[in-house]
This record gives C-alpha cells, structure tokens and sequence, in this order.
C-alpha cells in the first residue's frame, strides 16, 4: 500500500514526439518529490517543442518549485494547449507574476570602485583616528571628572576586570612563559656550549627576557585573551542597545565601560610581566642547570649582576603601557561594532590585529628611547 | 494518507531543573488545520514548539512528525524531515550578514537543486507571495522594520515549499495595522498553499482571526482542544481569564 501511494507521488513525464506532441505530467511536482529526480526532469522537459500540448491533468500537487520549473520550460509563456486543474493554474499564474518581476542585481565591482574603495579606507583610517583621540580625550575628562568627586570612582568594576584580565591569565601566561624559558635557554646553551661561554647564558635569558620577551610575549597573549573579549563585550552590548540603556540612564559609558578596562589592564599588565618573566627565568633556569649542568644557586647569584635594575622597570613600564593601549584599542573597535554579525566579527578582529601591531610598534619606540638606559657596560 | 496526524506529541514531559513544565502533554494536529497554540506566560508554549523543531528534546515521551519519529532515521532522513516544514521565529532570526534575497534564497542554494536563474525566480515569487517590493531585495536586515522583518523571515521559512508551518508569536511587535496585515498574509497563505499551520500567540485578536483550532496549554498539558468558539465556552479558570482579559480591552482603548 505504501509502496504504491509513493510510486503514484513520483512526478512523471511521457512525452509524445512528432506531429500531436503531447507532454502528460502525472505526480507531485513539488520540491520534495522533484529533488530526486530534477535533473532528469529539467532536461527533458526542455526537449518539447513550442507546440507541445500540456496535460496537467493528473498531477496531484504542484508547488512554486514545480510551477517554476514548468513555467522555464515553457519559455515564459503559456503554451497555446494547456489542459490543467484551476489549482495547478493559479499556482501557474502566480509563478507568471512573479518571473515579470524583476531582482535587482548588485551593481558590479568596477576600476573606480576599486579607487573608490581605497579612498574610503584612508578616510576611514583618518577617522579611526579621530575617534580614537576622542575617546582617549573623555577618558581624560572622566578622569578629571573622578579626581574632582572622589566618591564615583568606578572601584568594584575595577575590581572586576582586574580579577578578569590579570588573576584569570596568571595560569596560561605562567605556562608560555615557562615553556619559551625552557626553548629559549635550550637553544642558547647549544651555541653557548661551542663556544665555551656556558655562563653568558644568565646575561641572555635575563636580558632578553626582562627587557624585550616577557612583557611582548603578556601583550600578544593578553591582546587575544582579554583585547578580543572586551571588544565583543561592548559590541554585543551595543546590538542589545545596553549601551543606549547606559546612556539614557545618565551614566556615562566611557566611566563605567572604558575607564574601568584601561585602569584595569594598565594595573594588571606590569604584574603580569613579572609574574611571567619570572616563570620565564625559571624555566629557563631549570634548562640550563640540566644542559649546562649550571647550578640553580649560580644563576640567581649572577642574574642581578648579569642584568641591571633599570631593566625591571622598563619590563613595568613597558607593561602597564601596551596594557592601557590594548584595553583602549579594544574599547575604541567594539564601540564602532554595529549591530550584524559581520560587524561583531570584523571588528574583534581588527581589534586584536591592531592591538599586537601597535604593540610591537610601541616597542620599538621603547628600545629606541631606552637604548642607553640599563645596558651593562 | 490524510489520516495520519501531521504533528503528534504523545505523553511529552519536560523539566527545568525542578521546575516541571509539561507532564504527561498528547497533542495532535490534523492536515491543514491552523492550530493556535496559548498558554500564561511560562506556560512552555515556545517550548513545546521547539520541541516539534527538534531544537530540544523533552524529557519524555515521543514527537512524530508526518507519522515519523522525529529523530529517527539517518542524517539524511532527519534531514528531510526538517526540510517538510518551515519555521518564522519570534525575532525573525534573517542572517544578518546576508541582504534579503540572499536570506531567502539560502535555503534553495544549501539544497543544491535549483539553477540560479530558478533561485532568482523564486526569490522573486517568495517577496512577491509575501508582499514585498523586488527592490526590498537588496536590503539589508539591519534596515529593515520590524513588519519588513517578519515577512523576510515568512519567506525564507516558505523557501522550501513547506507542508508545515510553525510560527512563534507572529504579531508579536507590530503595531495594530501591520498586525491586522500580517494576519491576512498569514491567512491567505494557509488557503492558497494547504498549509497546515502551528501558531503559538497571546494575542486573541490574531486567535481569532486565524484559528481553526486553539489548543490551551496550562498546567503542564493541553487541557482544550477545540475551534475558537467552542473554547470560549470552556469554563476552565485559565480560558475564562484569557478570555476576559481580552474582551476588556477594546473599552478600555475606547475610552482614550
């Protein structure tokens, strides 16, 4: 019985050649019925004639799919002989209406867009730009704004991102910083050793990592851990219109969002890079007492010596700016996030690409400024 | 073949942690009915018509669609099955990357049968059934209304010639005349494509207007079954109260 009901519903067509071309269609010609077999069907549908007579009579369920189909075949026009049930007919009209209408296309990607495009984006870097000395300018009001009353520092949101962004990577930025410690001296004490320079390996962990590696190395790791997570913060929180919320409430979104981010990584960032320098060293401590068979003691002895102290605070200084410059950059893309999809995803994007570029510009201009500042002589 | 029930929950039990939301539910719903499903808020109306998607499973008990288990059946099989009805959800979900007619074509081109000439005509046919403009086509979501929306998102849902129609508070958001519109669409749709329809409203306005059946969801389970005038009747505490409730309310605006 079933078998039979699904044969029946199999959209068939005979199609008659010669001088009374007939086509009889029999079947559901829906969608469903037709995905099996549309290719077939398309083919030789277009194998009648002009003037083929069309027998509806026996389908038993047409869909716009169907109808569609048909209404190609036939050339956008209604055959001259058309036997067919008004159900089938109004299902016809409709496809007939509706293939006079027509989509309009995208306009096509011409030499001037491509110009076009380029002038936007240097627009629209000047006003990234702009925006950014906007909000780095109402930053500055807020904060004046808080010396002046004392009472609306935003401390528990303080608080809240520091435990966010600092407490919460000490894990992960503990375990990269030990295991580049452990690469780093191992790869060392393998020229070192040709050399017999065996000792030298504390001046090159030390410096390298106090100075340059570890806080570089927190900034990458925070500008993808908690730079792309403040960014789709903001950005969701502005397609949910919180922020507007925020702003017809009276409160100012660049003290209770921003201000709290940027005080936060910039507290947070320098702690970090100690802790992680100092797992740094440690593993590299560790390598090089089981490469180098140099001791533990030994090295914690020669580091102060092999390092001097002004390199600690360049480390902190370094630290606490990229901090503040990754939290801003990411405050300035997700207020700029509009409410789709594509925007959230380009935006954070933007963010974290932004963010570890400016920070190893920023780097460089630290070395350039500092080149005479805490070298050993 | 019309005997088989096109829905049919049977004995559906779902929990939110101790909270219990549907006990011991049966449901059925004929061919071509359109039924309107209300229910208090809380009631699990919006969950029980996740459960007919397949979104989330209950507890217990069994959803067949079109005589089938719901998940039974290979990948393809389910599939299939999902492709058998079409969804309008309450915020219309249109993919927000994607402009109008790509939205409702999506659903043509993920099947990887239509020709593209025949996606655009059908494109065409889907804004044109739902009354929209060809040139609406390029939109997109974000600059649409939330009327404009609605009726996106009913033709993506139609993109797959549906036998079933599932719509989640379709008036929901729209002020009285687009409402009233959006209910004769509705309506018309029903009739012109044989489609069977599953509603779940709060609106009796729209119940009125388009019920055949109104199923009434209280106390974990479908206490009425019956046509709009009949369940009117019904002296259950939650009808009388949804009931009342809405007969007040034309005098109240009266007297603005």
């Amino acid at each position: 019985m079933k078998v039979q009901s699904a044969s029946a519903a199999t959209p068939q067509l005979e199609l008659s050649t010669g001088e009374s071309s007939r086509a009889v269609l029999r079947g559901d010609w829906t969608l469903r019925r037709l995905s099996p077999v549309s290719t077939s069907i398309r083919r030789r549908l277009l194998d009648a004639g002009e003037h083929t007579a069309w027998d509806l009579t026996d389908v038993r369920r047409l869909d716009s799919f169907g109808a569609t189909l048909l209404w190609r075949a036939w050339h956008g026009r209604w055959p001259a002989r058309l036997n067919a049930p008004e159900a089938c007919r109004r299902v016809l009209e409709r496809s007939a209406r509706a293939s006079t209408l027509k989509l309009p296309k995208p306009a096509a990607y011409r030499l001037g867009d491509a110009t076009a495009a380029l002038g936007t984006w240097v627009f629209g870097c000047g006003e990234h730009l702009l925006a950014f000395i906007r909000l780095v300018g109402q930053l500055c009001l807020d904060l004046g704004y808080l010396l002046v009353h004392p009472g609306d520092w935003p401390l528990r949101e303080i608080s809240a991102n520091v435990f966010k962004v600092g407490v919460k990577a000490m894990p992960v930025a503990a375990l990269v910083g030990f295991l580049i410690g452990v690469v780093l001296s191992y790869l060392s004490a393998l020229q070192l050793k040709a050399y017999g320079a065996d000792i030298f390996i504390v001046d090159i962990l030390g410096m390298g990592i106090i100075r340059e590696l570890g806080p570089v190395l927190v900034s990458v790791l925070v500008a993808g851990r908690s730079g792309s997570a403040m960014t789709a913060q903001i950005g969701v929180m502005r397609v949910t219109e919180e922020i507007d919320a925020l702003t017809a409430l009276g409160i100012s979104r660049t003290q209770r969002l921003v201000l709290p981010k940027v005080l936060a990584l910039t507290f947070s960032m320098p702690l970090l890079v100690l802790w992680t320098s100092a797992s740094a060293l440690l593993g590299g401590m560790l390598s090089a007492w089981l490469q180098l068979d140099l001791s533990v003691g030994f090295f914690i002895e020669t580091l102060p010596r092999a390092v001097p102290l002004a390199n600690v605070f360049i480390g902190l200084a370094k630290g606490a700016a990229f901090g503040m410059l990754i939290a801003l950059i990411a405050c300035h893309f997700g207020l700029r996030i509009e409410p789709n999809t594509e925007s959230l995803s380009a935006n954070t994007t933007a963010s974290v690409v932004t963010a570890i570029t400016l920070v190893i510009l920023a780097d460089a201009v630290f070395a350039i400024a500092t080149r005479s500042v805490g070298i050993p002589g | 073949m019309s005997a088989i029930p096109v829905v049919e929950l049977h004995d559906i039990s779902t929990r939110f942690g101790n909270k219990v939301v549907h006990e011991g539910l049966d449901l059925e719903i004929e061919a071509g009915e359109m039924v309107a499903l209300v229910g208090g808020s809380g009631s699990g109306k919006t969950t029980l018509l996740r459960h007919i998607i397949g979104l989330t499973r209950p507890a217990g008990g069994r959803v067949k669609l079109f005589g089938e288990d719901l998940f039974s059946g290979g990948i393809a099989m389910q599939r299939q099955r999902r492709r058998r009805f079409g969804v309008l959800f309450q915020q219309g979900a249109l993919f927000s990357a994607l402009n109008v007619a790509e939205n409702i074509a999506l659903p043509l081109r993920e099947l990887k049968l239509a020709t593209a000439a025949e996606i655009e005509d059908l494109v065409a046919l889907k804004l044109d059934m739902v009354g929209l403009h060809p040139d609406d086509a390029l939109l997109m979501p974000a600059q649409l209304s939330g009327g404009m929306i609605k009726r996106v998102a009913l033709a993506r849902a139609l993109a797959l010639e549906p036998e079933l129609l599932l719509l989640d508070e379709p008036t929901a958001g729209l002020d009285p005349e687009r409402s009233a519109s959006f209910v004769a669409l509705i309506r018309t749709l029903h009739k012109a494509l044989e489609l069977t329809v599953v509603l779940v409203t709060h609106d009796v306005d729209t119940l009125k207007a388009l019920a055949t059946q109104v199923a009434v969801l209280a106390d974990g389970r479908i206490v009425s079954m019956a046509s709009v005038a009949a369940t009117q009747e019904s002296d259950h505490p939650f009808i009388k109260r949804f009931f009342a409730t809405a007969a007040r309310r034309p005098t109240e605006q009266g007297s603005h």
